[in-house]
């Protein structure tokens, strides 16, 4: 597949560490002593059987050992490592729980894969002041876990809430179902303590609300690893609303459900969740969660409203009216907290419902403008034609997030490059929409070449500059998210030579 | 409300003439190292260490470029004048939910993005970076670059336009911007409850931590003031709970607030502006105090030694800048450790590597 290539015969041009090819034995066991220096033996791993775990993240259909894995379990040793990294060459990839769908853990075949499971603790809760101080390798629900017994959580909610990790979270700046109220990890940490490839600890914002100078705090949030290593986080924590209702409202063509979401936020309601999914989606999960979703209707809405019991009594009632005043046929509004659930339930195992009736799936992550939906939808179900692929969609509908599924088996010959074909096609619709290649994602390894068809090159070469300010000699996660010039150069020619990048392992000179 | 008509297309056509009339200013700038002092309306020009350079006046570049209520997004080009833009959206129910501080009719877009100052509703919606969505700047080469975008969810490449917010104009001439925007409230009101300052510190922070629809807080003197926003039923159901006296002339009230036209501001003692933790104690300074943000913000009027300020600040998890006064001063904000003044002047030399942008505005070697 074309996205794995970066170090393959065009790699003659990039910097001789990018042109990874493996290490060989002797500088392997170098490596291995150096890390030993540093940390006890038992946390530097080198052996195949122990490094293939490590060897792809939630987007697996790229595979990759690193040379070495390291688990450091204190700052002073991220750091040291880092330090170490640098002054070796040796390229460094950080990684949470490996829950991330664009590839952005994937290792670097000739470098070091840190883990940050062992920073799992929570450091300091402090409910007067509404925030947690947790180590990176918490899990995202943990903290609101935590938080909850004082009646505070932690917003934002991807929705591999249960496994993924703050750290990761901080390196994506992942969303969830409730950001278009609450926001996205960007607006809800206050604090990162973060390791430089020098081995150098930065404190990037305060306890405060705002910090003096620039606010770098924004620059490495979403910085897919590679600007430091965050060791320490402080997270915002919410007052949790007291209640919550839900209204599903079904309708005959997805620009209805469109034009819905449009006149709610139009009425001046922010609703906490605004999902939509269309048909193919609800079809695909309803015999596996009966979520009660009408199954002839061509888009379902969710949309929540939390507050006080008055606040939502009102609010609730205005999206009934505008839901039916937009034509849908079919509206419920969740009488109780285990209705309000079993709607949730539907989306929320879009998914591995979509798992169960295909295979494979391949989950796309673009936003656009809103009023643009019904093009884009449109331009998706053309290209399950041109691919012979299914594709089911579900939207964040509040903030434009769209993710099509798109269903194929990877044990046909051919299909998952028909498949990626398709996704890079769907993100040059988001584009031409006016939007972006991701919403909430990132860009890892697997959206790199549409990077090139969203920013110019000089707008490239600034975020390349931005890295140098960080990390001048790119040991961090080297290769990911921002494509090298030169790349974007190749990226023409590797669509008409798409099959001759197959083998990227196999080194070409 | 998609912009179209003949003479705006003209329009568009003159400001695509002064970008690049800009971009070739800048350029020559940069190639003698001639300092420019960007200026949108002027309304903050006692804001900041002294400025240096020739005037580039950038008010010229002004209008609204893209504004769709439903999808919660606006572009304006920096030079719009504040007033203008917020009549726009308050023409369509909805607000700068960070409440920018104006501080004369002339404000601009561009120069309340780049002060990143934020009004008393920040610590119930967020901030001016929060709401930044992209930017379209000129770097000091004289480069255009687009940055973010136009949706509210977008995590392709560095967040380099939030990096814009509070940069002072030392990293780019602003040229268009894009936010989000959200819904006026359906009903306001405000309440004075009679506390001093720890009383009112200690119910600001639990209060925080409850559902309360709490949208700004000042505590001056004897009275904490309370503005709740939402639905009527909420508000009103919250203002029961909470107690205390209704505020008449609220709107005016927080106007004064944000604008600094409050009597706290008057006299012409030196006015800092301290961000700290919210469970901070009454700071132990000389003068007087007024704060915001559920206790995040304080404002003080003190001649205290600028050093012993600071480390009060640092003391309780914050800064503090020299927010005004009498004389500008070199560097009116908190020093920065060693290790980020160093990345400071490494991202200063990306995008601005001449450094003739607002020059010294921020700190003295920026």
């Amino acid at each position: 597949m074309a996205g794995i290539t970066e170090h393959a015969p065009q790699a003659a041009a990039e910097p001789p560490h990018l042109a990874a090819t493996g290490l060989g034995t002797r500088e392997r066991a170098a490596l291995a002593a150096e890390l030993r220096a540093i940390l006890p033996a038992e946390s530097v791993l080198v052996e195949e059987e122990q490094l293939r775990p490590y060897e792809c993240d939630g987007l697996s259909a790229y595979r990759r050992l690193p040379a070495a894995v390291v688990l450091p379990s204190t700052e002073a040793e991220v750091c040291r490592i880092l330090a170490t990294c640098n002054r070796l060459g040796v390229p460094v990839v950080a990684r949470g729980a490996g829950t991330g769908l664009s590839g952005g853990a994937l290792p670097h075949p000739g470098g070091v894969l840190l883990s940050l499971a062992r920073f799992m603790r929570i450091l300091e809760l402090d409910p007067i002041a509404r925030t947690a101080r947790v180590q990176p390798g918490v899990r995202n629900l943990a903290v609101s876990e935590a938080a909850a017994p004082y009646g505070l959580y932690y917003a934002p909610d991807p929705s591999s809430q249960i496994a993924c990790t703050i750290g990761g979270n901080i390196a994506e700046n992942s969303g969830g179902v409730h950001c278009l109220k609450y926001g996205l990890t960007v607006h809800n940490v206050l604090r990162v303590r973060l390791c430089t490839i020098e081995g150098e600890v930065l404190e990037i914002g305060s306890e405060a609300l705002d910090s003096p100078g620039y606010d770098l705090l924004a620059l490495v949030t979403g910085s897919e690893g590679l600007l430091g290593v965050v060791t320490e986080a402080t997270l915002k924590l919410l007052p949790n609303p007291r209640t919550a209702r839900c209204v599903l409202a079904a309708f005959d063509s997805v620009t209805a459900a469109g034009d819905a979401v449009a006149a709610v936020i139009g009425a001046g309601i922010i609703p906490a969740g605004l999902e939509m999914m269309d048909k193919a989606a609800t079809a695909a999960v309803e015999p596996f969660v009966n979520a009660g979703y009408p199954l002839d209707a061509e888009a379902i809405l969710l949309c929540e409203v939390d507050g006080t019991e008055a606040e939502v009594g009102a609010e609730i009632d205005r999206v009934d009216a505008i839901m039916r005043g937009s034509g849908s046929q079919h509206i419920r509004i969740s009488r109780d907290e285990a209705e309000r659930l079993r709607f949730w339930s539907g989306r929320k195992a879009a998914f591995p419902a979509v798992g169960r009736i295909s295979p494979d799936y391949y989950c796309m992550d673009g936003t656009i403008p809103r009023k643009r939906l019904a093009e884009v939808l449109a331009g998706i179900a053309r290209l399950e034609k041109k691919y012979a692929l299914r594709c089911a969609n579900v939207f964040h509908a509040g903030d434009g997030n769209l993710h099509p599924l798109i269903l194929y088996d990877a044990n046909q010959p051919g299909e998952l490059e028909r498949c990626e074909a398709f996704g890079a096609e769907i993100l040059e619709l988001c584009i031409a929409a006016g939007g972006t290649i991701t919403g909430e994602h990132g860009v890892g390894i697997e959206k790199i070449d549409q990077m090139c068809v969203q920013f110019p090159a000089e707008v490239l070469a600034a975020f390349h500059a931005v890295k140098h300010a960080f990390d001048p000699a790119e040991r961090l996660n080297p290769g990911k998210a921002i494509p090298s010039l030169h790349r974007c150069a190749e990226f023409g020619r590797m669509h008409v030579h798409r099959g001759a990048e197959r083998f990227p392992e196999l080194p070409r000179f | 409300m998609t912009q179209g008509s003949a003479s705006e297309f003209a329009g568009t056509s003159a400001m695509h003439n002064l970008v690049a009339h800009w971009s070739e200013r800048i350029r020559r700038c940069a190639e003698t190292a001639q300092p420019l002092r960007i200026r949108g309306g002027g309304s903050k020009d006692f804001y900041g260490a002294l400025k240096q350079g020739e005037l580039f006046a950038t008010g010229d570049y002004s209008g609204i470029l893209d504004y769709e209520p439903t999808e919660l997004v606006v572009t304006a080009r920096a030079g719009t004048p504040l007033r203008e833009l917020e009549a726009a959206l308050a023409a369509q129910g909805q607000m700068l939910a960070f409440e920018p501080p104006h501080f004369s009719e002339a404000a601009t877009l561009g120069g309340a993005i780049a002060s990143g100052l934020s009004g008393p509703r920040r610590a119930a919606s967020g901030s001016a970076r929060d709401f930044v969505l992209g930017i379209r700047l000129l770097d000091g080469r004289g480069q255009d670059l687009a940055f973010g975008g136009r949706v509210m969810k977008n995590v392709a490449g560095f967040d380099v336009s939030r990096l814009m917010a509070g940069a002072m104009g030392t990293l780019g001439v602003l040229l268009d911007i894009s936010l989000k925007v959200l819904p006026r409230p359906e009903h306001e009101l405000s309440l004075c409850l009679r506390l001093d300052s720890s009383e009112a510190l200690r119910h600001l922070n639990a209060w925080a931590g409850k559902p309360h629809p709490i949208s700004a807080t000042c505590h001056e003197g004897h009275c904490l003031t309370l503005r709740l926003s939402g639905s009527a039923a909420g508000v009103d159901a919250a203002a029961r709970q909470l107690g205390g006296e209704r505020v008449t002339q609220a709107a005016a009230f927080w106007r004064a607030l944000r604008e600094h036209e409050a009597s706290f501001f008057a006299d012409d003692t030196p006015l800092w502006r301290i961000s700290v933790r919210s469970t901070a104690p009454a700071l132990p300074l000389s003068g007087r105090q007024l704060l915001e943000w559920n206790g995040a913000l304080r404002w003080a009027k003190t001649d205290d030694d600028p050093a012993m300020v600071r480390d009060v600040a640092r003391k309780a998890g914050g800064h503090a800048s020299l927010f005004r006064a009498p004389r500008t001063i070199d560097s009116p904000f908190h020093p920065l450790p060693g290790a980020a003044m160093a990345l400071h002047r490494r991202l200063k030399q990306v995008f601005d590597p001449a450094g003739i942008l607002n020059r010294g505005r921020l700190y003295p070697d920026l």
